[in-house]
């Protein structure tokens, strides 16, 4: 065998780019004198976005590792997606980060955050199951260190030992369904995988153990009771990175394996996910219903998004991939946005009870109005992105025939909507007594709700990003 | 930039004004002027369009401009409007623009209710124009939400529950119709073909009649909700009772009528065959609307609930002529939108302005008020009076129509729904009469009711408008039913093909 050739390692750029930011920050936090240190977030943040910048347009398709790690256009805009989400929360976290129990611990915040996307990249990438296993081990523990970030807190650390536990158990049930695909197909490589598929029964099972790992990471019901609690538990800046970032990036790598590993067995899976997502939805949305934490809520609503992204998954065709990829570029706008202005009130004056909410806009109007933006995209009301995600991945869906599911889980957003017009409601018209003061959020935060809410307006109404989606977009 | 889309972007451009303005009369010089901008446009349409008309140009749909949205799935910005849509659009910049003069005072949060306002009629006027199924869903959305804030907010009585009932029930009909849409969408083009959104190709194509038959109940169920089918009406009482005075206008007024349009435009022109087939379960259910509807007004003692169960009643009436499929009752069922929409904002202005000094609007607490306001009774009278379809106004035309087309119709089954549907009009006369009598006539009930005031400027000039409209309307008729006429022509051929 020759020498490894490194020139490997140049197809993984934009790793390789945040490995440099990684490492730049690592030795900033720790040799920085601490006047310098003042700028540590500013420079995270635009170091990030440069990063984010670099990569932004996507390059060709590629591999390197002898097919381990494969570049598409469509992984690259996948990445950038990422990045955006995770440059928001930065942003987001920032006023957090400076508050007197966490200013010290900041660096190790930034350095576990992009650890886990690290791992995220990895994972998207992955062309064989050992790569795409090492990526989602690197983004889970990191992950679940964050959200006992607060450790003191005992819900935080409560919240952590759930998360870690969960994840260890399902990525042991994953594993095991590797090992036995690995035991029936000879090999890990997802190209040569599907010649072997001869839809046995165990590799059936075999399949059915390894996607729960993913359904974890996606939080679909059955594998979802860990949700809320984690949710509520976490720092609010790890919620949103959880709702979005490390939700999207496995819905992408659900769909990439599936219609790529999988397809001989395409009805099989197929009638597993309809299932899933007709109990996904209902469920989330009947248990939404009834929260009064903002942040235990937001959990729920997550959930049954995670149903209606599974719904461009199904039909396993290039609408149904681009759908998917604008759905979650969407959905994390509209979260963000809504997780933005819950941690801008619970920084100034800790409340997260929806009760706390009534009055808002009289003292706050532009926060009531990001957070109604927000509701509404989620909802999928027009004209906000909210509406064409949710559009495009029904018709993907329709597309394929399963107008049933399309009505069941068009029905379920009915019972959405109410839920989210709940929390309008109480800032519009529910009166109070001791509204939250009037206050100002730090720059940072103003921004990234001004860039949130740009995107919910815009990223419907100008076609041009749907429709660049749809040319990258493959199927089965 | 095509003409059309001024209807569009005149609203926007207004409620992105409501976003910058402070001052409550650079408010109303904004609302106005746009709103009478919206009036002279429509109007200046209409004449455009029978211009063009009378010059022989005979296309389906005039005026019509294209823009590619999403290529993916052939999504265009398409409008185009024929005789029935600017009919539609006549009607909602008149009640647009008396909306505004009926909320002249409007408080708390003047801005804010203006911005949601005309963000309703961007909805309104976008889903008459459109002719992409793509963009009408979207518009039709666009105007049922702001009515959850506009209601929950500014209304009155059990608002909260009845902006929530409404939203979600509207919204359900939502949802239904989009089911259709897709199915509509996917079944566009034969196996191959180029699948389509636009209203005028799919109608070039016949659609399979397995999908047929599952797309067609759904389709006009969603757009049925909105019409106040029974037995999916139950939102519009409560809706309508609550909503402050200028969004009960334009909801009962114009946006129940995007129910109607969306019923045979999208519904019965797309899949005519299973509209044959299938017309006679919704015949049943909106002959009960109608009579159900005007038993209901009758127990009423809240003058919204009375106004509330007659729109659900004439409503009913509409869908009822639509499903008759043939061009004259389809003419008297456009007919009696138009009558009705501006009867109804008429009705809803009046009661908003009594019971602005009454403070209250139980029929049993008033009575007399002839002589304390005689400007408000006369024209509640008249309003009262087209409604129960006196000849010379526009009732009476567009009744008429109705029941002279269902006659055509030979066969037992029509016949008798017919005639049940007839004696909604008498019912229409108990109760009409009966309001009329309790609360204008007689002897005054509450001695503190001498001391109020008749109708200040504003509320006259909008109370005007629409009397004048409904004059119009009842006695030269002839003019809008031959352009609705003409603009039907397509849809028969759909149907009896």
């Amino acid at each position: 065998m020759n020498a490894m050739d490194y020139s490997n390692f140049l197809v993984m750029k934009e790793e390789l780019s945040l490995v440099a930011v990684m490492v730049i920050l690592l030795l900033y936090d720790v040799f920085g004198s601490k006047k310098s240190l003042r700028y540590f977030q500013p420079v995270a943040c635009i170091l990030f976005a440069v990063h984010t910048l670099l990569h932004v347009v996507p390059s060709v398709a590629n591999e390197s590792f002898g097919g381990m790690y494969q570049y598409t256009p469509m992984i690259g805009v996948l990445k950038t997606i990422l990045n955006i989400g995770t440059l928001i929360v930065l942003m987001q976290a920032s006023e957090w980060l400076r508050s007197e129990s966490t200013i010290h611990k900041r660096g190790e915040f930034v350095f576990l955050l992009l650890t886990t996307l690290l791992g995220m990249y990895f994972m998207v990438s992955a062309g064989n199951f050992m790569f795409f296993y090492i990526g989602l081990e690197t983004a889970s523990i990191p992950l679940a260190t964050l959200v006992a970030f607060d450790k003191f807190k005992s819900k935080s650390a409560e919240a952590g030992a759930k998360y870690i536990l969960n994840a260890v158990f399902a990525s042991g049930l994953s594993l095991y369904g590797l090992s036995l695909i690995y035991g029936t197909t000879g090999t890990l490589y997802f190209e040569d995988i599907p010649a072997a598929i001869t839809g046995a029964p165990l590799q059936i099972l075999a399949f059915v153990f390894f996607v729960v790992g993913l359904f974890f990471k996606m939080s679909l019901v059955p594998f979802h009771q860990w949700t809320p609690d984690v949710y509520e538990g976490a720092p609010t800046a790890v919620t949103s990175y959880l709702s979005v970032i490390s939700k999207g990036a496995a819905a992408f790598v659900l769909m990439t394996i599936l219609i790529k590993v999988f397809s001989p067995i395409a009805a099989q899976w197929q009638g597993i996910l309809y299932g899933v997502i007709i109990v996904t939805i209902t469920l989330a949305n009947l248990f939404a219903i009834r929260q009064k934490n903002l942040k235990r809520f937001l959990a729920y609503s997550s959930i049954s998004q995670a149903g209606y992204i599974v719904l461009g998954i199904i039909g396993g065709s290039a609408m149904g991939m681009a759908s998917l990829v604008y759905y979650i570029l969407v959905y994390m706008v509209s979260n963000l946005a809504a997780f933005g202005v819950i941690a801008a009130i619970e920084n100034k004056t800790g409340k997260v009870s929806m009760d706390d909410y009534n009055g808002l806009y009289s003292t706050n109007p532009r926060l009531a109005l990001v957070m109604t933006l927000a509701m509404f995209s989620l909802a999928g009301i027009p004209p906000f992105a909210g509406f064409f995600s949710k559009f495009f991945i029904f018709a993907a869906a329709a597309e394929q025939g399963y107008y049933i599911l399309v009505l069941i889980a068009l029905i379920n957003t009915i019972i959405s909507l109410y839920y989210y017009l709940l929390v309008v409601k109480a800032m519009f018209i529910n009166k109070s007594d001791a509204p939250i003061a009037a206050f100002r959020c730090d720059g940072a935060m103003r921004f990234s709700l001004s860039l949130c809410s740009a995107g919910i307006v815009l990223l419907g109404l100008l076609s041009v990003i749907y429709n660049q989606l749809s040319l990258l977009g493959y199927g089965m | 930039m095509n003409f059309l889309s001024l209807f569009v972007l005149i609203p926007v451009l207004m409620t992105c004004a409501m976003f910058l303005l402070k001052d409550i009369r650079r408010i109303r010089a904004v609302m106005v002027t746009g709103a009478s901008l919206l009036l002279v446009l429509a109007v200046t349409l209409t004449v455009m369009f029978l211009g063009q008309r009378s010059a022989g140009n005979d296309a389906e749909m005039l005026f019509t401009a294209d823009v590619l949205w999403f290529a993916p799935l052939n999504i265009h910005y398409s409008v185009g409007v024929d005789g029935i849509s600017v009919a539609m659009l006549l009607l909602s910049s008149i009640i647009v623009f008396t909306g505004v003069f009926a909320s002249w005072k409007m408080s708390p949060l003047p801005r804010e209710f203006f911005a949601w306002y005309s963000l309703l009629s961007i909805g309104v006027f976008g889903f008459f124009i459109s002719t992409d199924l793509f963009t009408m869903f979207l518009f039709y959305e666009v105007a049922l939400i702001p009515m959850y804030l506009l209601i929950g907010v500014w209304g009155t009585g059990r608002k909260e529950y009845s902006a929530m009932k409404l939203t979600l029930m509207l919204m359900g009909g939502s949802a239904l119709l989009l089911v259709g849409i897709l199915g509509i969408y996917f079944h566009s083009a034969p196996e191959g073909g180029q699948l389509s959104m636009n209203i005028l190709e799919i109608s070039k194509n016949t659609i399979p009649m397995n999908a047929q038959y599952l797309f067609f109940p759904l389709t006009f169920v969603g757009f049925g909700v909105l019409g106040a089918m029974f037995p999916f009406h139950t939102w519009s009482p409560d809706g309508h009772a609550s909503a402050p005075t200028a969004v009960s206008m334009l909801h009962a007024g114009v946006l129940m009528k995007l129910g109607g349009y969306g019923c045979f435009r999208v519904a019965i022109y797309l899949m005519p065959e299973a509209a044959n087939e299938l017309s006679w379960i919704f015949l049943i259910l909106t002959g009960i609307s109608v009579v159900y509807g005007a038993f209901s007004a009758i127990k009423q003692t809240d003058l919204k609930y009375i106004n509330a169960y007659s729109s659900v009643s004439h409503c009913g009436l509409v869908l009822f002529a639509i499903l008759m499929l043939n061009q004259t009752a389809m003419t008297g069922a456009v007919l009696q939108m138009l009558s009705h929409g501006l009867m109804t904002a008429l009705f809803f202005a009046l009661i908003g302005m009594i019971y602005g000094r009454t403070h209250t609007r139980d029929i049993r607490e008033m009575g007399g008020l002839m002589k304390i306001m005689p400007f408000l009774s006369v024209c509640f009278v008249i309003a009262g009076l087209a409604s129960l379809g006196l000849p010379g106004l526009s009732g009476f035309v567009a009744e008429m129509t109705v029941f002279v087309g269902s006659f055509e119709h030979t066969d037992t089954f029509h016949r008798v729904f017919t005639i049940i549907a007839c004696s909604s009009i008498v019912i229409t006369a108990v109760y009409i009469l009966r309001m009329v009598g309790k609360v204008f006539y007689g002897a005054v009930q509450n001695k503190d009711h001498l001391a109020l005031t008749d109708a200040v400027w504003f509320e006259r000039l909008s109370v005007i408008v629409l009397i004048v409209a409904i004059a119009g309307l009842g006695m030269a008729p002839l003019w809008v039913s031959d352009m609705i006429h003409e603009s039907l022509a397509p849809i028969i051929e759909q149907l009896i093909k």
